[in-house]
């Protein structure tokens, strides 16, 4: 049973990080446009250099 | 503004007919200036398209489509105009409209979407992991093991529910202090027993803890307010949109010029110009210019009137012909629009008091549950004389009784209809509006603008010679009134070519003139050309020495119909047609489209009592209208719809409004609406049989935390999959 000492804290600590990364996908608003998401995938434009 | 807004259309692509605008937690970006809704964009080549076009103009920044919410956000110099960028787009093929952002004020909304989301993230989480410990306590973990899982299952719980809970203590808080019982009152109670109860039992290192049962039920219950917030946000956001749509600008005429202002700016005693096509921003008076006037969404008319100086006109009203300068007497808040608010206000006293289901349902549920858990906790009281006991009894219950399959029976339905119907076409403003829609047995239509487009059709173009009606093409061309414009696109149809005229020209208010081998002829108004004005809509036609002829003209149905009348009879629905319009073309419109009752020239109080009138008489009423004159009716009737086009005071008063053009939606509202009441009704029966299978446990002291837990996650599931078979 001592195992329970490390898998109870890393499963908590994995649950943690799902949900920390949730709240940052959610303040980044990635949540905002999910169908132009998908679609913008598919553009031709070739963009040469980075988005200024 | 009326083909605006088909969110359904067939999309080229798979992605575009996915459920559009259902995820609204879109932020505009804080530095967008212009806001411009694109209601037909569909795909990855619009996308780039549309923002490549605008960036290349010159003054933009940066544009940024959001292909979710059929929108652009457009940051721009300051003398970049919004028009410049509709025109710009339209070129390049994409339909375009200005939004005003102000109206667009969705922050709200959006924030307590991203709250809710986020409490229930929280919830998920908690729940996952102490529902991992307690299966080692179902399990049969014994002694410190036990313990030690009950202890950390309390330390995740605990703060978990105390802040996916909150909503719930809010709500549940304010209902006592008012005095009342709400849903909320039993699921506080219920969380917060489970939590103390657990947590003592934990201390005395007892057997049975309820820390799952307590978060679960904050998850499930959070589950179904986001569903019923996404949906009502999602339509609150669709109509906003529509009103932002309408950016009411004024040109005001001053000592230096003329000057395009807001018409909330205008002042009583300005002078406005309204130019020929153009909406009447205001309540006022004509002081130049003769023009007509459609005042179809106003009262009904479907015949354009003639406007000169001394003509009193009001906000809504089209100017159809000659330009008009007209003295402002109302702006605004003042304008009959506003006055017609009174109306609307009283009519609507009449539905606040409609019961729904939910509320039916909280009334039995509410006390019932309370009486429950204090008799079963007194009867152990005194039987055995423990209060651990006892209390643990009264958690117990109120646990299994869970409103979970409750608090989905309602969202969860409603999501799935309105999510459905939203693909067709319709948009549902009001959460029980399809409970309510389900009960109508009697539908009123408002004839212009509602079965018709209000667009005119000429008839009877054969009883005239070629030559007259050459004649009369040559000077339809030469106006972009309705009726001229009507004419000369069915004349051109019918493959005719017009006559040589010389010196067309448009008198405004009359209609057009000009020399025809020497000869004056005419085209226009009755009285103008020298003829009995009729009780249909009609131009006339003077040839020189000729009596005048008379080209009749009837409206055009909507698409769609006459296949929903004849629909909604084949239902056994009594049917009734309502106009403002004048008798005669009422009543020959209602035998084309084979509707029996009619009711002709009917003004806007008198729409509103006979609807009052129909209810009192046991009818429950479903109004389908458009116009200004038809505001009160839909709001005293038992459920409302009225097309995208329809005034915007109009669309505010209806629980229901077309996107696209066609009325066939509300057959498929009907199908929908009864089906999703059943369901409604269905998933409280689900959700009474789990409760009635599981309370005898729960007095009886049987239930364990892992009875509560399958009680009330299969009674949820259960509720939830029943919804999605909604037809």
């Amino acid at each position: 049973m001592d195992i329970l000492g490390i898998l109870i804290p890393v499963s908590l600590f994995l649950g943690l990080l799902g949900l920390g990364a949730f709240f940052w996908m959610l303040k980044r608003g990635q949540f905002e446009d999910p169908e132009g998401d998908a679609n913008r995938i598919l553009t031709e434009d070739y963009d040469d250099k980075p988005k200024s | 503004m009326t083909a605006t807004f088909e969110h359904a259309k067939p999309g080229a692509c798979a992605a575009c007919n996915v459920a559009p605008a259902a995820e609204h937690l879109a932020e505009l970006p804080k530095d967008a200036t212009l806001m411009l809704s694109l209601p037909g964009i569909h795909c990855a080549g619009c996308i780039s398209g549309v923002e490549k076009a605008l960036k290349a103009f010159p003054g933009v920044r940066s544009a940024r489509v959001n292909l979710t919410l059929r929108r652009a956000a457009v940051e721009a110099a300051p003398d970049v105009t919004a028009q410049d960028l509709t025109q710009l787009l339209e070129r390049a093929g994409y339909e375009a409209h200005e939004l005003d952002p102000g109206v667009l004020a969705t922050t709200e909304a959006d924030r307590q979407g991203r709250d809710l989301l986020m409490r229930l993230a929280v919830a998920f989480f908690a729940m996952m992991n102490v529902m991992l410990l307690s299966v080692a306590v179902w399990a049969g973990a014994e002694g410190v093991t036990r313990d030690m899982m009950h202890w950390i299952s309390a330390a995740i719980a605990i703060p978990a529910v105390v802040f996916s809970g909150r909503p719930f203590y809010v709500s549940a808080w304010g209902a006592l202090r008012g005095g009342r019982l709400n849903m909320d009152v039993p699921i506080t109670l219920a969380i917060v027993l489970a939590v103390g109860t657990s947590l003592y039992e934990t201390m005395m290192s007892g057997h049975h803890a309820y820390f799952d049962a307590a978060i679960m039920l904050c998850f499930f219950l959070l589950g179904g307010r986001y569903l019923d917030h996404r949906t009502r946000a999602s339509a609150r956001s669709a109509a906003q949109e529509l009103a932002a749509l309408e950016v009411p600008r004024a040109l005001r005429v001053t000592t230096v010029g003329e000057e395009t202002v807001p018409a909330a700016e205008l002042a009583v005693g300005d002078i406005v110009r309204v130019k020929p096509g153009g909406r009447i921003p205001v309540d006022g008076i004509v002081t130049e210019g003769q023009s007509e006037l459609d005042r179809s969404l106003m009262t009904g008319e479907s015949l354009p009137v003639y406007a000169g100086p001394g003509t009193e006109v009001s906000a809504g009203e089209v100017n159809l012909t000659g330009p008009l300068m007209v003295e402002v007497r109302a702006a605004g808040r003042d304008t009959s629009l506003h006055r017609i608010a009174d109306l609307v206000a009283v009519a609507e006293s009449g539905r606040a008091n409609y019961n729904s289901l939910a509320d039916q349902a909280a009334k039995l549920y509410a006390p019932g549950v309370h009486i429950l858990a204090v008799v079963a906790a007194v009867g152990w009281w005194i039987y055995t004389q423990d209060l651990r006991i006892s209390l643990n009894i009264a958690a117990a219950v109120l646990i299994i009784t869970c409103p979970c399959a409750l608090g989905l029976a309602v969202p969860a339905v409603t999501t799935a209809a309105s999510g459905r119907l939203f693909r067709k076409g319709l948009l549902i403003k009001d959460g029980t509006a399809l409970e309510r829609m389900s009960e109508a047995d009697t539908v009123v239509f408002d004839k212009t603008g509602t079965l018709t487009t209000g667009a005119p059709e000429p008839v009877g173009l054969d009883s005239h010679p070629d030559e007259a009606m050459g004649v009369a093409l040559a000077l339809a061309e030469a106006s972009s009134h309705p009726l001229a414009e009507a004419l000369s696109g069915a004349l051109r149809a019918r493959g005719l070519r017009a006559a040589r005229i010389e010196g067309a020209t448009e008198v405004p208010g009359y209609g057009v003139e000009g020399i025809w081998r020497g000869k004056p002829v005419r085209l226009g108004r009755a009285a103008w050309v020298g003829a009995e004005a009729p009780d249909v809509t009609a131009t006339f036609l003077s040839l020189g020495g000729e009596p005048p002829r008379a080209i009749r003209f009837t409206d055009t149905l909507r698409e769609g119909a006459a296949e929903t009348v004849a629909a909604l009879k084949a239902s056994g629905r009594r049917v009734i047609l309502l106009s403002g319009d004048t008798r005669g073309a009422v009543q020959s419109f209602a035998d084309r489209i084979g509707i029996e009752e009619v009711i002709a020239e009917a003004l806007p109080q008198e729409k509103a009592a006979l609807v009052a009138q129909l209810s009192e008489e046991g009818a429950r009423v479903l109004m389908v209208g458009d116009g200004l004159n038809d505001t009160a009716a839909l709001a005293a009737a038992h459920v409302s719809i009225s097309p995208a086009a329809a005034l915007d005071a109009a669309r505010t008063a209806s629980d229901m409004v077309l996107m696209g053009r066609s009325l066939a939606p509300i057959a498929d509202a009907y199908t929908t609406s009864t089906s999703a009441a059943r369901r409604i009704r269905e998933n409280f029966t689900i959700a009474t049989v789990y409760n009635v299978l599981a309370v005898p446990l729960a007095i009886a002291g049987l239930a364990t935390p892992l009875i509560a837990a399958l009680a009330m996650s299969m009674s949820s599931i259960t509720v939830s999959l029943n919804a999605l078979r909604l037809k």
